[in-house]
């Protein structure tokens, strides 16, 4: 009997060094930085606060590497399973030793094993440079992290929720995640901090401009969801997680239906005048579950809008336009923003809903040696491989290729909707008269004249692009009333769920970007 | 002293504010016209215009300083 206990006391011992991780005043700094310990992280992450875990002893027999800095484990989150790799930063600021990295590669393959969501909890200052070859350039180093993040692209959901650092080779954890939760003022990436940035260019910068939270949501993309806490970015992860099947094989699950938020109808929102703006925002939550609309990249390329949403209870994926930012005119940026949210949608499942109202593709120098064309195509290659149910429904104008980006009649939507507000053409009649007839617009010398004649060729062009005229052509497939538009998408999301593409063999196309 | 910058290349349509006025945040200070359509230039943060670089009719390049406030 005395043995045994001399057993489990030493095994409570260890144990409790581990659960502890590192020294007190690594605990203390997180508590000022309103970071929380990572045990605590994964008490509010998981139903329950239950886990099982792996390796806790991983180098335990350092002494001073609890853990050997981060924890994997596996338990349920909205009564799903799901794996998890979570950085222990109090334990040599979370950096990579070679039993960190095997840790986190042997979470992966358990995610893929049982085929459920991984999230990646990050809090690192990289790889222990002291412990390189055992962990960087091997078979089993961290590029293995990486690599297996790759082959699980599109086979489970993968989450990052950044809470700290993610410093160079670490910060493609978050490049490689479906999504990435930044909290304000703590997370960061960054391939070279701002102290190797002087060394080697000599650039003067701050860590928050060059690789925070807001600078990387806002401008670069890298980032997808600005946070103000840690517990907003788990709870706002589970909020993500909910809109997911477990993996492809899977559907999105349905839940109970809401009706819409108190509002303005789509008729009274939607100006008349094609050119005025309006919020997309406003129209959007006239037609979804009330309080069920998750924006992706919300601050990231405003002029076009990606989100999840709910429509009596199914999910959906928000393709739309926002009029009220740069006119909803497509940049490069939103080329980007919806080539990232059309794959992610499609991998898992999620129909894909095109709220259109687009000028087009911005035009002019800067954007033109910027490759607008081929971000362009990038976005159109995306939406057209897509073969989950796609639903296209043009609010207002939708010109030249922005009908093609929005999921256009030529792109097999199931359907393409127009509102009676809906104008299709290849350019706006302004543009358009202006196009055809400028000689003959100048050599008018009466202004009285002029002004007529113009109105009159406006007038025609019009009535050529009569949205009555592209529904007689059968260019559309439907005209629906605003006020209709919900319980029609809920009809044809109902009758779309089992749809199916087999697309001819071939290895993969080549991608335009 | 805090600039406003254009959003996209365009031409100034209207100039909504004058010098020294103040604004709210979010108020429109003027209205770009672009790719045909009308595009609000709205004011960051609450302050007072202090200089107002372009006039109606100008073309602005995206980036371009439209209003200087504080």
């Amino acid at each position: 009997m005395g043995e045994t206990k001399a057993y489990n006391d030493r095994l409570e011992e260890k144990l409790a060094s581990v659960y502890s991780g590192g020294h007190a005043k690594y605990h203390e700094k997180m508590k000022e930085q309103n970071k929380l310990f990572v045990r605590d992280r994964l008490a509010l992450l998981f139903d329950n606060g239950e886990y099982i875990e792996d390796g806790r002893f991983a180098n335990v027999e350092a002494g001073d590497l609890p853990a050997d800095g981060v924890v994997t484990a596996t338990g349920k989150v909205n009564g799903q399973t799901v794996c998890v790799m979570a950085n222990d930063s109090t334990v040599k600021a979370g950096s990579w030793g070679s039993r960190t990295v095997e840790k986190i590669i042997r979470i992966q393959e358990i995610a893929e094993k049982n085929r459920v969501p991984m999230l990646y909890l990050v809090d690192s200052a990289g790889a222990r440079i002291t412990d390189q070859l055992d962990m960087f350039p091997n078979r089993r180093g961290a590029g293995r992290i990486f690599h297996n993040q790759v082959r699980l692209s599109g086979f489970i959901p993968q989450i990052c929720l950044l809470f700290g650092p993610s410093a160079a080779g670490g910060a493609y954890i978050p490049a490689f995640c479906d999504i990435v939760f930044m909290v304000e003022g703590n997370a960061s990436m960054y391939l070279g901090s701002p102290r190797m940035a002087e060394k080697v260019i000599g650039e003067k910068v701050t860590l928050e401009e060059m690789g925070g939270a807001r600078m990387h949501c806002t401008v670069s993309g890298v980032g997808d969801v600005l946070v103000s806490t840690e517990e907003e970015a788990i709870s706002e992860a589970k909020r993500y997680l909910d809109f997911f099947p477990a993996n492809y094989t899977e559907k999105p699950k349905q839940v109970e239906p809401k009706a819409i938020k108190e509002g303005r109808t789509l008729e009274a929102i939607i100006p008349e005048n094609q050119n005025a703006p309006f919020d997309m925002y406003e129209a959007i939550e006239a037609i979804i579950d009330e309080g069920t609309f998750f924006d992706v990249k919300k601050l990231f390329a405003p002029e076009l809008i990606t989100g999840l949403a709910r429509i009596d209870g199914r999910a959906v994926g928000i393709i739309a336009n926002q009029p009220k930012a740069k006119g909803g005119v497509l940049f490069v940026d939103s080329a980007d923003k919806a080539t990232k949210f059309i794959s992610l949608c499609d991998a898992f499942s999620i129909p894909l809903l095109f709220l259109a109202d687009v000028p087009g593709f911005m035009i002019g120098t800067k954007v033109e040696r910027a490759g607008i064309i081929r971000h362009g195509a990038k976005l159109i290659a995306a939406m057209s491989s897509a073969t989950v149910p796609k639903i296209s429904v043009i609010v207002r104008k939708a010109y030249g290729a922005g009908l093609y980006a929005m999921a256009g009649p030529a792109f097999e939507p199931d359907v393409c909707i127009a509102l009676p507000t809906a104008q299709i053409a290849v350019m706006g009649p302004e543009a358009a008269v202006n196009a055809v007839y400028s000689n003959k617009i100048e050599a008018i010398e009466d202004p009285k004249e002029r002004l007529k004649f113009v109105q009159q060729k406006h007038a025609e062009y019009k009535e050529e692009i009569d949205i009555y005229k592209l529904a007689s052509e059968m260019i559309i497939d439907e005209i629906v009333a605003p006020s209709d538009l919900r319980a029609e998408l809920t009809n044809r999301l109902r009758f779309y769920e089992d749809k199916q593409i087999v697309n001819a063999p071939r290895k993969h196309p080549v991608l335009p970007v | 002293m805090k600039n406003l910058e254009s959003t996209m290349a365009g031409t100034v349509f209207t100039v909504n504010v004058a010098i020294g006025e103040e604004v709210a945040a979010g108020q429109v200070v003027m209205v770009l016209e672009s790719m045909k359509m009308e595009i609000p230039i709205e004011a960051e943060t609450a302050g007072k215009i202090v200089t107002i670089n372009a006039n109606e009719g100008d073309f602005v390049n995206e980036g371009d300083v439209l209003v200087t406030f504080e």
